[in-house]
């Protein structure tokens, strides 16, 4: 399995950096802020909203449980409208595919729409060690290629940078004036893309809905570069993530409505292009369509009856938008391609809870996310679901300044608690220890974990005099 | 309707919560007072302790499970429980059957308990049916949802409902009153950079709103914001809907 750009060091040094870094804080508040306040509108727009959700996430539990019939339905109908397809069990076998496929058609530049599964993968710099050039056609993913950074946001891949770092990469890179007008920013990419279109021999994408009747590959996007990108180099490979499937055409009514008001809050995206196998005689588009079926990790998710529900996913982003903790600590904390509370579950899920231990546990479990979900994962449930995961199959590290490990503690804790009379004594023992520190009530700093955490930022109250059930044998007497 | 003084009285048995045992017994005593002054008798089993949130939250379900069964014997034959907490109380509801999804004996009790197990703010306004307490407070006051109280037990308008029926209250709605105030049980002591943080909008919030006093139904984010409060010398005080509702002119 890839394990493309796992992030290095500590998941809490990262996040340490993320919150001293003011400028950061402001360019994640006010994007995230944005698009929370759009969904808000656009769903409140839509009666019914509710019903689609419930509907998708049925459609999407039906998908999940008959997979193999799906999926089978799908590449027949892809072969039969002219289209190749090919079968992924990892992310290398699909960084394979892809060269074997470029290699073939001849294509040294390939121009790239967004897409995530190819950032879970790493195809970018498996293409450049065949010396193929990727080149990324979304502004957002044009922006990071430029600055070497995997995507923030899974919508939104420069969410972390303002205008002004925008201009100064393209300055830096592709030498521009500086500007901070976005039209103007925009149209500096827009002119250094144009050429890399028209030469390019591969246009790549990643697929946001595989339709199984039809066998077709749906996209939606704004800037027309995914359009572009389909459809003037003469092949197309579209990555799509075995996930990706829906049953019928008509179902796409459900998603697209969900999709767009969910990610951006639009009704829908400004293009959504339906590619149904390469073009016939007489029209315009790609001579060959590959479809690159992708499990890398998937199959064993959707093995787990629990863990399947985040397959459901359609990658709006809304929960990225909506939790306290991405908008505090950003994308690239999380350490992988996927961020936020969905980040949180696909990480560990992916490449191994030994990986990304403490990710499910980087949630204040808010459940902000679950509300917003187009799809209802119940996202705090896996959440919880890989924390008792995660203290089965692994050790947690012992916190720094701890006598003893989370889980001797927590034995301990429940040895007590199981007895009131240890709990008791335990307690009149915390009050006597507790005079070392309190002062009129508060404690300021206790050099043991895990308090030593909690007053690293604020005090702490005392231990009332007398527990409730001490102050009891008088209340109920009155 | 209030149980009339010839009308057989509710017994109710109070789950005190660890935190509200140990750290804010005040709490539990307002709780008691409020419940008697609306002719409601309370008990309390002095052999509870926890319901096991903080190892089942934590990922250690079998230490969370031996914590939580002694909470389905214990309350075994209570007509009410009523807990000054969304968070203990969505534990019990929401999350103890599928701690003991595999235990059909003890999923049973769970069953029984659950219809049972009640916040303060909902067994007053649902069970009660009583908005106004009779509490007197001259002030103003602004309410911060606990998201389990929120999110898991879907009570939001209860505890408005009991506050903007406060003699002299002037209710004021914090904005994006729905944003989680960082506490999040071990997450305060696994990423307290973040936790703090998230306090921190709270406050700011709760300061933009003018109010005086920023009142919960959960001892957890109120010890939470309360320890960012006093580190930060912040003009703001914070209280539980139990105090709140205690106060008389």
């Amino acid at each position: 399995m890839s394990e493309a750009r796992i992030g290095t060091g500590d998941i809490h040094a990262r996040v340490q950096s993320a919150l001293k870094n003011a400028h950061l804080q402001e360019a994640y508040r006010s994007s995230t802020l944005r698009l929370y306040t759009h969904r808000l509108q656009a769903v409140s727009e839509l009666p019914g909203f509710e019903h689609l959700r419930d509907r998708a996430q049925a459609l999407k539990r039906q998908v999940m449980e008959h997979l193999d019939y799906y999926l089978a339905q799908f590449a027949d109908n892809v072969a039969r409208r002219g289209g190749h397809v090919h079968w992924a069990a990892s992310g290398e076998e699909a960084c394979g595919i892809v060269r074997e496929i470029a290699t073939r058609a001849g294509a040294r530049e390939i121009v790239k729409a967004k897409t995530m599964l190819s950032e879970e993968i790493g195809l970018n710099r498996a293409l450049e060690a065949a010396n193929i050039r990727p080149f990324e056609t979304d502004l957002g993913e044009f922006i990071v290629q430029l600055s070497g950074e995997g995507p923030a946001h899974i919508v939104a891949p420069a969410m972390h940078l303002t205008r002004h770092d925008v201009s100064a990469l393209f300055v830096k890179h592709i030498h521009s004036e500086p500007t901070d007008v976005p039209e103007q920013l925009t149209a500096i990419a827009r002119c250094a893309l144009r050429e890399k279109f028209a030469r390019a021999g591969l246009g790549l994408s990643g697929a946001n809905f595989a339709v199984a009747e039809t066998g077709t590959v749906v996209l939606v996007e704004n800037e027309g570069n995914i359009r572009f990108s389909t459809t003037a180099p003469r092949v197309h490979v579209a990555l799509v993530g075995i996930e990706k499937i829906i049953p019928r055409l008509a179902d796409l009514a459900v998603f697209l409505r969900l999709l767009g008001r969910s990610g951006t809050g639009q009704k829908l995206t400004v293009y959504t292009s339906l590619l149904t196998g390469p073009r016939r005689p007489g029209e315009d588009g790609p001579d060959q369509m590959h479809v690159v079926l992708v499990d890398n990790g998937r199959i064993e998710t959707l093995a787990s009856e629990k863990m399947r529900e985040m397959l459901y996913c359609i990658r709006c982003g809304g929960c990225l938008n909506t939790c306290p903790v991405f908008r505090k600590i950003g994308g690239h904390a999380y350490g992988w391609v996927y961020s936020g509370p969905i980040g949180a579950l696909v990480t560990p899920q992916f490449l191994g809870l030994d990986k990304a231990r403490e990710l499910p546990f980087a949630s204040s479990l808010c459940a902000a996310c679950r509300d917003v979900c187009p799809v209802k994962i119940d996202i705090p449930d896996l959440l919880l679901h890989l924390r008792a995961q995660a203290q089965e199959l692994t050790k947690a590290p012992r916190p720094p300044g701890s006598p003893i490990g989370e889980r001797t503690a927590m034995r301990l804790w429940a040895w007590a608690m199981e007895r009131p009379w240890v709990y008791t004594l335990g307690s009149r023992l915390a009050r006597l220890g507790q005079r070392l520190f309190a002062r009129q009530g508060w404690i300021q700093k206790v050099p043991l974990f895990p308090l030593s955490r909690w007053t690293e930022g604020r005090d702490l109250p005392a231990l009332a005099p007398k527990s409730f059930r001490e102050r009891w044998k008088e209340i109920s007497k009155q | 309707m209030i149980p009339g003084p010839s009308a057989p009285k509710l017994r109710v048995a109070l789950f005190i919560t660890c935190l509200g045992d140990q750290f804010f017994p005040q709490v539990g005593e307002c709780v008691v007072q409020v419940l008697r002054r609306l002719g409601v008798e309370v008990t309390f089993n002095p052999a509870q302790t926890c319901c096991g949130q903080p190892a089942f939250n934590t990922g250690y379900r079998q230490e969370a499970r031996r914590v939580a069964a002694r909470v389905l014997d214990q309350f075994e034959d209570a007509d009410y429980v009523v807990a000054p907490s969304g968070s203990c109380t969505s534990m019990v509801r929401v999350y103890y059957p599928e701690l003991f999804a595999g235990d059909p004996e003890r999923l049973r009790k769970v069953e029984k308990l659950r219809s049972r197990f009640l916040e303060f703010s909902e067994f007053l306004v649902n069970i009660l049916k009583v908005e106004d307490v009779g509490a007197s407070f001259p002030h103003r006051v602004a309410y911060h949802d606990s998201c389990h109280l929120l999110r898991e037990l879907r009570i939001e308008a209860e505890p408005r409902r009991l506050i903007r029926a406060v003699r002299g209250v002037e209710f004021l709605e914090l904005k994006d009153y729905q944003a989680c105030c960082g506490f999040g049980g071990t997450f305060a002591v696994k990423f307290p950079g973040v936790s703090v943080a998230m306090a921190e909008d709270k406050l700011r919030a709760a300061a933009a709103s003018g109010a005086e006093y920023l009142v919960a139904n959960d001892s957890s984010c109120l010890m939470h914001l309360a320890g960012v409060i006093h580190r930060q010398g912040l003009p703001l005080r914070t209280m539980h809907l139990a105090e709140l509702l205690a106060r008389q002119a």
